[in-house]
């Protein structure tokens, strides 16, 4: 494997806004090789959208303070200036969202918003522009792309706007593409259809993915990796073979127990995690999983817990692993 | 679970929403979000209803409590008529509440978490003080300490602790029935499987009947003892969870269970099992609704619409590919999946 395109080293994230400070990512690091899908899961709060906002440096930059550091192709993310910052975002990384009617602009058609950010990336003709929008369009698999291309965010259905939006954060041929939960307001059986397009993108284009989802399922069908993240740190990454057979951390070992699955016998209980996650303005010394986790002892909540290196790839943030390797996840 | 008798009934519902438009205002087109549901709730059941955005799930769910007044059809609660002398609407609305997915927008901001629990039985004659010790009882019950938390406002709570609220709230009035309507939806998976796990233990404590609506397969299975699939306003096909699962015998069904994430990195999906998204209810395809997504379509779906029939044991379905006298002709089902 050849230099991680995205590497992300002991970031932090305080949202300084408030009246105390909320410490929303701390210490993460995460590496995204080339043409790698990776997904972040965490519930809500535990900083996987921060974190992925941080990539882009979208997060209010007088209200938050970011340390570590973050390189995107080898530069560094965190030293450039809002000049290099306006090439470097839909240039060399692009990103789409949840809800593409809030991020798409209503006033203009598609197609003219593909043909402005082409134009003010590249110095190409009006028409060579518009031929690249038609592309996009027909390579996210827009039936009659052709004239889609005059449609405005409403005229289209929801999953049509997710593949429009996806045709636009490619417009400039990033590499990076940063995905936050972009499936996770649409219909079941478009979701699948979307979450496909993905990762044939991925192949066909050679892109790094990071994706963020609250969804096991969504994660596995994209992901070659999974980080799940935990009251603003990552808990456990591994590749999501080993994740989902063998997961070591607590908290994922909850999460997948917790679930409702086919294999469950009708009428009996689900395996709940205890509690509620912390609040990260107020977080406890210790491992901030400690107060609902059935193995924490005193150790867990004296200090910071470091990660520990499993196998290749497979890390988690624990003292206690050596008690987790026997649970069964069924 | 027993299906001795069908605690609500529900013939031939239609809601439709109007579209104004024009100068004058007049109504230009309509929404089919209800058409011509047939339904029956069996006592101590939980149905689950399952669906994509626009297939009337929740409209019915709003008809089921009337919220709204459906255009047409009518209402059964324990064989007496809604809405009817013999039954009259407050005294239906004692026996049937509803849990709603936003556990913030649906308790009053300005009440306390026990003034907000009692306040229905207040309304319907419950005196003060009986009804405040039922909320503290209630709120022991869902898991809230009321030492802590019935003086507390809604926004001092968590997403989880809403819901928890309302579902006390709910039960406040002693109901038979209680429509939760994507009530689990909003919340993280760890707080989810809580508040399931207290759903079951309530329902066994109280002996309810559920009416569980929500887009969560997986969960609507793990709940569910029947369960209904709705496409655009209608019915396509209800029956016994497992057996449903197991063999879903309409197309959009068989579409809607393998559209669901693998959870094997091995084995991921290769091919989606639909193009597109669900048409449009405003002006719905004629016949079959799904007939323009359906991949076994025949050319009598576009032309009659297909009746909710009896196929299997407790099993009914809305398809002409299962109707041997409807005159389809293309592969059944069943050998095109194959």
């Amino acid at each position: 494997m050849t230099a991680p395109f995205l590497s992300i080293k002991n970031l932090g994230v305080t949202f300084t806004g408030g009246t105390r400070p909320v410490r929303a990512v701390n210490d993460v690091s995460l590496d995204i090789a080339e043409g790698e899908a990776v997904a972040l899961i965490g519930e809500s709060g535990s900083g996987k959208s921060v974190t992925m906002r941080a990539v882009m440096r979208l997060n209010p930059e007088k209200r938050s303070k970011l340390d570590g550091q973050i390189l995107v192709g080898g530069r560094d993310v965190m030293g450039m200036n809002a000049r290099q910052l306006s090439s470097f975002r839909g240039g060399e990384a692009a990103m789409i969202f949840q809800e593409p009617l809030l991020a798409l602009d209503p006033v203009y058609s598609l197609g003219d918003q593909i043909v402005e950010s082409i134009r003010r990336h590249e110095t190409v003709s009006r028409d060579a522009a518009r031929a690249r929008a038609l592309e996009l369009f027909e390579q996210v698999r827009i039936p009659s792309a052709k004239s889609r291309l005059d449609n405005y965010p409403h005229e289209m259905s929801g999953g049509m706007r997710q593949r429009a939006m996806i045709a636009l954060a490619l417009a400039c041929r990033p590499k990076l593409l940063l995905a936050d939960e972009p499936t996770t307001a649409l219909d079941a059986t478009v979701q699948i259809q979307v979450l496909l397009l993905l990762r044939e993108l991925q192949r066909e284009l050679g892109l790094s993915i990071l994706f963020v989802t609250h969804d096991i399922g969504a994660a596995i069908e994209v992901a070659d990796r999974i980080a799940v993240m935990y009251a603003g740190q990552i808990v456990e990454q591994a590749s999501a073979r080993d994740l989902i057979r063998s997961p070591r951390h607590p908290y994922t070992l909850g999460l997948l127990k917790s679930r409702a699955h086919d294999a469950m016998v009708k009428g009996t209980k689900l395996d709940a995690i205890p509690g509620a996650p912390p609040d990260l303005a107020n977080l406890p010394a210790g491992c901030p999983f400690a107060p609902r986790c059935f193995l924490a002892d005193a150790g867990c909540k004296a200090g910071p817990i470091a990660m520990q290196d499993l196998g290749p790839g497979h890390q988690a943030r624990c003292r206690r692993l050596d008690q987790t390797a026997l649970q069964d996840v069924g | 679970m027993s299906t001795a008798n069908a605690i609500l009934t529900v013939r031939g519902l239609r809601k439709y929403f109007p579209i104004k438009g024009g100068i004058l205002g007049r109504t230009v087109k309509n929404v089919h979000a209800v058409d011509g549901v047939n339904l029956e709730v069996f006592e101590g059941e939980t149905l689950g209803v399952v669906g994509e955005s626009g297939c009337g799930k929740s409209t019915t769910a709003r008809l089921l409590m009337h919220l709204i007044e459906p255009d047409e059809g009518a209402l059964y609660f324990d064989g007496k008529l809604v809405g009817s002398p013999e039954l009259p609407l407050k005294d239906y609305r004692r026996q049937v509440q509803m849990v709603f997915q936003d556990s913030y927008s649906s308790l009053n901001p300005r009440l306390t978490i026990e003034d907000n629990i009692a306040f229905g039985a207040k309304v319907h004659g419950t005196p003060a003080r009986e009804a405040l010790e039922r909320t503290h009882d209630l709120l022991n019950r869902v898991g809230l300490d009321p030492v802590r938390f019935a003086g507390r406002y809604p926004h001092e709570l968590s997403g989880g602790q809403r819901q928890r609220v309302n579902i006390a709230r709910a039960l406040a009035l002693r109901p038979r029935v209680i429509i939760l309507d994507e009530a689990v939806s909003a919340l993280d998976k760890s707080v989810e499987a809580q508040v399931l796990n207290l759903l079951a233990d309530l329902k066994e404590e109280f002996g309810l009947t559920y009416v569980f609506i929500s887009h969560d397969l997986n969960v609507v299975r793990f709940v569910s003892d029947r369960v209904m699939v709705m496409y655009l306003g209608q019915v396509a096909e209800i029956g016994d969870a497992d057996a449903l699962y197991a063999d879903p015998l309409h197309p959009y069904s068989r579409a809607l269970l393998s559209s669901m994430p693998s959870m094997d990195p091995d084995n991921r999906t290769m091919e989606p099992a639909l193009t597109g998204d669900p048409p449009n209810p405003i002006d719905p395809p004629s016949g079959c609704r799904f007939h323009t997504r359906c991949p076994v379509v025949s050319p009598i779906c576009s032309g009659a619409e297909p009746a909710l029939t009896q196929r299997a044991a407790k099993h009914l379905v809305a398809c002409h590919a299962h109707d041997p006298a409807s005159g389809y002709s293309a592969p059944s089902p069943k050998e095109a999946a194959e």
